[in-house]
């Protein structure tokens, strides 16, 4: 699937993380761009995470931007997925 | 070498001489004393009638005849709004002073433009009990010349009265003084209260410079700084800037987090053995560790328990439990809050000390060996419960060991209060980064998903798992949070030593290497 809107989640408290995504070409590719406080200790970690959250909804042509403030890796699946369904068009309840 | 904690330390560094390395808590002590040399006082004398009042600092400066290579010392009573110690060092740096040694009691964020002097050389040797900021980061990147040496509030003491710290020029502000030098910080527009740390200073210094925004009619009362000791006195227009020298009440933490681990590390005191009529106290005034205090409050009222005295680290907190009669006295070396003042020079149970009096492991009555409860924060923990207060999770400098070595120490109940992660960061490690205090003397550390007791202290855990305190294995916390933050990838420290953290005594507990690329 491809994203078709600019969507966002998360704040920028904390121990959270924000994630903006913005819609591109088909056949771009994924960019992703982090800037952590934890950047240091758990870049890696924080990169997989996403990644596995965007293999998991079939996610291949995106340009999502992550801005934390140290969050917890269920954190960061829950603020990826919100984003994601945003921008997808897909999100239920009130979000 | 290496220490009694493992860690390798140098023999001998350029510039600072042969290092003694850390063999345990008590272990210098022979006899009555910890053996070393002994300095002595300065003989000073003066004609009848002449006059220490000098027409500016610089004047003042010019009069002590300052030389490359010289120490310079200060207090940091002034905290984030001094204006005295760069003011000072502008002026040795005008006068083309070279090599100086900076010797303050700590180093805050008032401190930051040192950062030039210290790159250009001006300054090549720090001790300090804390160091933050931009400057600890440039002396983490190994910018200062020599290792910058972090003290405990007692062991500044005994490093100037053995000589390891040799004051050549004292410059100490105060919020009032008269024209003989007679100074306090108790009263005046920028009162800051207890001038506890500045004493050493002025009784040891071979000049003494008194600065004050406030000359009042002779004498100065009361004399926190007494006359004999001062050899000029300048009247300047401000000291600082007074709203971060001292503002308004401390207010405890609105944290959950924080006030959670407070309850839990009072409930822990409240089942130390310790909580009843005489019980002495010291808390640290930020964050949880206040906070403990309030909840203190609140059981010794419940239980009617009457404390003897606190000590610190005074906040106006403290002055509150003073005057609804819950201690009999406070001991202060250093104020936290503006209000806190108007106490020591009003309340004759509010009493002013001398860091030597406080926390000099090196006299026979340090307030710290009196003891009972004292609570400290920790930037990190370790599993062999050593406590880092000094470098952050990167390795950079960036905090004050102050009197946690000290209390720690003497406190027969030295409880740690921490969350046991931080944005991700697990607080709790194999190993510290730098051991500020060892594990020795800690007993209990105290977060919000457990409370760790020191193995060797086996009745208190027993105490307090019959109280209902979730009591738990270090170890397994670690785990615990680990699981939940994943393991942080550790960032490998360069070769270089850039800071020694002296313990109490004298002796190396750790060494702080270079962080590379500090962003």
């Amino acid at each position: 699937m491809t994203p078709k809107f600019k969507a966002q989640a998360g704040t920028f408290e904390s121990s959270d993380i924000m994630v903006l995504i913005e819609p591109v070409s088909e056949e771009a590719g994924r960019q992703i761009d982090i800037s952590s406080t934890v950047m240091l200790q758990f870049e890696d970690d924080i990169k997989n995470t996403i990644n596995q959250v965007l293999d998991d909804l079939d996610i291949q042509n995106v340009h999502l931007i992550a801005k934390d403030k140290g969050a917890l890796t269920p954190t960061i699946k829950a603020r990826v997925e919100a984003a994601v369904k945003r921008s997808l068009g897909i999100q239920e309840g009130t979000m | 070498m290496k220490n009694a904690l493992g860690v390798e330390i140098p023999e001998y560094i350029e510039g600072l001489g042969e290092l003694k390395p850390f063999q345990g808590v008590w272990e210098s002590i022979i006899g009555d004393e910890i053996p070393s040399t002994n300095i002595v006082r300065t003989l000073k004398a003066k004609k009848a009638h002449t006059s220490k009042l000098c027409g500016d600092l610089k004047d003042a400066i010019k009069k002590c005849n300052p030389f490359d290579g010289m120490t310079v010392t200060f207090h940091h009573h002034l905290r984030g709004g001094d204006g005295v110690l760069m003011q000072t060092i502008e002026i040795l740096d005008e006068m083309g002073i070279k090599d100086i040694t900076l010797a303050s009691s700590s180093l805050t964020s008032a401190h930051d433009g040192l950062v030039p002097y210290v790159e250009k050389g001006m300054i090549t040797r720090i001790f300090s009990s804390g160091i933050r900021g931009r400057l600890g980061e440039i002396i983490s990147m190994g910018k200062l010349k020599h290792p910058a040496i972090i003290h405990s509030h007692g062991g500044r003491v005994r490093d100037i009265l053995t000589g390891r710290i040799k004051p050549d020029l004292s410059v100490l502000a105060a919020s009032a003084a008269d024209e003989e030098g007679n100074a306090t910080g108790a009263h005046g527009p920028s009162a800051f209260g207890s001038m506890g740390y500045a004493d050493i200073d002025a009784r040891y210094s071979k000049n003494v410079i008194i600065v004050t925004d406030n000359l009042v009619d002779y004498p100065c009362v009361p004399g926190s700084i007494r006359q004999h000791f001062v050899d000029h006195v300048v009247k300047v227009d401000s000291i600082g800037d007074a709203t971060k020298i001292a503002s308004g009440t401390t207010r405890i933490t609105k944290s959950p987090m924080d006030l959670r681990i407070a309850r839990i590390a009072a409930t822990v005191i409240e089942h130390s053995g310790l909580f009843k009529d005489g019980m002495s106290f010291q808390v640290g005034a930020g964050g949880a560790s206040l906070a403990v205090a309030k909840f203190l409050r609140e059981d010794m009222k419940r239980k009617d328990i009457k404390g003897s005295f606190m000590i610190g680290g005074v906040t106006s907190y403290g002055v509150d439990m003073l005057n609804e009669g819950l201690f009999q006295a406070i001991f202060d070396v250093q104020s936290f809050d503006a209000a806190v003042s108007t106490s020591v020079l009003n309340n004759p149970q509010h009493i002013e000390i001398t860091c030597d009096q406080y926390a000099n492991p090196n006299n026979c009555g340090a307030m710290t060996n009196k003891l009972d409860v004292v609570v400290l924060g920790a930037l990190e923990v370790d599993v062999d419960f050593n406590v880092n207060v000094i470098t952050g999770s990167s390795g950079e400098i960036r905090g004050a060991s102050g009197g946690h070595s000290d209390t720690a120490s003497g406190a027969n109940l030295s409880v740690i209060v921490c969350p046991s992660f931080r944005g991700r960061l697990p607080i709790v490690k194999d190993r510290v980064h730098t051991i500020v205090t060892p594990g020795e003397s800690v007993d209990v550390i105290v977060t919000e998903r457990g409370v760790c007791v020191n193995p060797s202290k086996p009745n208190l855990a027993a105490a307090l798992k019959k109280a209902g305190v979730k009591v738990v294995d270090i170890n397994d916390l670690k785990k615990e949070v680990d699981a939940m933050t994943g393991v942080p990838a550790e960032k490998q420290l360069g070769d270089k030593v850039v800071a020694l953290v002296e313990y109490r005594d004298g002796t190396i507990i750790d060494v702080i290497h270079n962080v590379e690329n500090l962003s």
